[in-house]
């Protein structure tokens, strides 16, 4: 069994105008099933609006399905008791990194969630050191996250939950606001997780370079799943990307082109390494 | 101009004041404050600025850091000192035209500036030492006994932290909007008091509107994160008495006494003015 599952999941919310009249009911997410693995990597990609950040928020049990189910390791998430539970063991990293950060230094900031969960003031101090140690942001400990670039203020919402010790962390589009440089130690610092801790990631993204890493890959639009699979399945599909106006990546795409062509080189290429090793073999 | 308000800014730095315990801090400012109230003549004058300056020293806060969350209040400052000055009745000094100053009015505004430059140093310095989330741990811990007659302390106490640690960043996107309304060509600057404040309606909106959105994506986040309320929670830094804490206690009784002492029987009188 996965350590995420969702079973037919729906949400629901009213639709009202400027003055709160109820103009009819917006299905954000539609008939989702999906299963993640332990120790997986998932990207769940798509477009505005598209209920990927709704999805999200139901990982956590930050809103509740209309119909269907969330199971979280195993637990409920319609259910009041594993509210806590569940946050603990899905915890989750938001857009904005200004707004998810609670504490005034880096490591009060990061020992909010174990002050939360009730941990002994030792252990919070071990937490707080290791989590920030695997983000890389050990030396920064005792500034004012006001001072630091995006990408470091990421990472330190990142060492927060990391600190909580949770089995999965579900990042909602944690590059969107950062530049090219914070974007990337994001997703370096998310990797590492992964491979180093074995914790299950479930990445919201709508940069396709993301995603090239992740085990699996779920497309989203319309509060739909559309597409489901490895990146090198779903990237080899160049057409129906196209259709959802999603972009493929360049390399990608110039391999795409070179087929179409007629150079005989495989589909779904995602580096640029593989690219040129293709090109040697054609 | 709005970022040199420091006032809930922390300074990074490691001193012997930085490391006291919160509570010691708030007591010291408010023991300070109440001796700025109380003192009227050129000892205690003296006696309040060298423990100031002793203070400052031992912070090892940059004193040109301090000053600069003056600037903030210049004009308040001004304004109380040019009132007192000019509308205290008493001896007459000097007359010009409407305007006479009296020798109260002098003393009384040379106090006043004294007073509220000295009350900002001092709570700045408070401030600048202590982080917000000591300072409301503090706070809380001073008050926690109000729980009792159902004052939510835990809360309130997050709720001053969390605004603490937002002031810098609204700062800076009132400085955004501000700038971004004036390329577009609103007038902060010109007019009347009541045009100015008309014009500052375009900037207000957007504030608020970005302060409600951030406050529900922070609410998310610490739910998120686990926070339900003060019940179960422990501390990272929990606040422990230390030796400093109760010597800087004898020091502030020794200081209250000394400011007293200099009230009583420091006076003097210099050419009519009893200092």
């Amino acid at each position: 069994m996965g350590i995420i599952e969702t079973e037919n999941l729906v949400f629901e919310y009213i639709e009202r105008d400027e003055e709160g009249n109820p103009i009819g009911v917006k299905r954000a997410v539609d008939n989702v099933s999906i299963d993640v693995k332990r120790g997986d990597f998932v990207a769940i990609l798509g477009h505005n609006g598209s209920g990927k950040s709704t999805l999200a928020k139901h990982l956590n049990a930050l809103l509740y399905p209309t119909e269907g189910k969330v199971l979280v390791d195993g637990m409920d998430t319609n259910d009041e008791k594993y509210t806590w539970p569940v946050r603990q063991t899905a915890g989750m990293v938001f857009q904005n990194p200004d707004n998810q950060i609670i504490g005034s230094i880096v490591e009060e900031d990061v020992g909010f969630g174990p002050e939360n969960m009730g941990i002994p003031t030792a252990e919070i101090w071990e937490r707080v050191k290791e989590s920030l140690t695997i983000v890389g942001m050990k030396e920064y400990r005792k500034h004012s996250p006001n001072k630091l670039s995006g990408g470091q203020k990421q990472r330190v919402a990142i060492a927060g939950v990391v600190a909580m010790h949770p089995k999965c962390i579900i990042m909602d589009e944690p590059t969107a606001m950062l530049d090219p440089n914070g974007r990337k130690e994001v997703i370096r610092a998310a990797r590492a997780l992964n491979d180093v801790e074995q914790v299950t990631i479930v990445l919201i993204t709508h940069y396709m370079e993301e995603v090239i890493y992740a085990d699996k890959v779920i497309v989203m639009d319309g509060g739909k799943v559309v597409m489901q699979g490895t990146p090198k399945d779903i990237f080899s599909q160049v057409e129906k990307l196209k259709e959802l106006r999603l972009d493929v990546p360049q390399v990608t795409l110039l391999a795409y082109e070179l087929r179409k062509a007629g150079v005989d080189i495989p589909l779904g290429i995602l580096t640029t390494e593989e690219l040129v090793a293709a090109l040697w073999r054609a | 101009m709005i970022k040199d308000i420091t006032l809930g800014q922390y300074y990074e730095t490691d001193s012997v004041i930085h490391r006291l315990d919160p509570r010691t801090k708030l007591i010291a400012t408010v023991v300070y404050v109440i001796s700025l109230f109380i003192f009227d003549n050129i000892a205690s004058f003296l006696v309040a600025t060298a423990f100031l300056i002793a203070v400052i020293r031992l912070s090892r806060v940059p004193f040109k850091f301090i000053v600069k969350g003056m600037k903030g209040i210049l004009f308040l400052l001004l304004f109380t000192v040019v009132m007192n000055l000019f509308l205290t009745t008493g001896d007459v000094l000097v007359k010009l035209g409407v305007f006479t100053i009296t020798r109260q009015g002098l003393k009384a505004a040379l106090l006043m500036l004294v007073r509220l430059t000295y009350l900002i140093l001092g709570s700045s310095l408070m401030t600048l030492t202590t982080t917000p989330n000591n300072l409301t741990d503090g706070l809380e811990k001073l008050l926690k006994h109000l729980e009792i007659v159902k004052v939510p302390v835990h809360e309130i106490s997050m709720m001053m932290s969390i605004a603490l640690r937002f002031i810098p960043i609204l700062l800076e996107e009132t400085d955004k909007i501000m700038k971004a309304q004036m390329a577009r060509g609103a007038d902060f600057e010109t007019g009347s008091i009541i045009t100015r404040a008309k014009n500052m309606v375009p900037l207000l909106v957007p504030l608020f509107v970005s302060a409600f959105r951030r406050a529900n994506d922070l609410a998310m986040a610490m739910e998120a994160r686990c926070y339900k309320g003060g019940e179960g929670r422990t501390k990272m830094k929990p606040l422990v008495y230390k030796k400093n804490d109760w010597i800087s206690k004898i020091i502030l009784v020794v200081y209250l006494a000394a400011v007293i002492v200099a009230v009583r029987f420091g006076s003097i009188s210099v050419a009519g003015f009893t200092l």
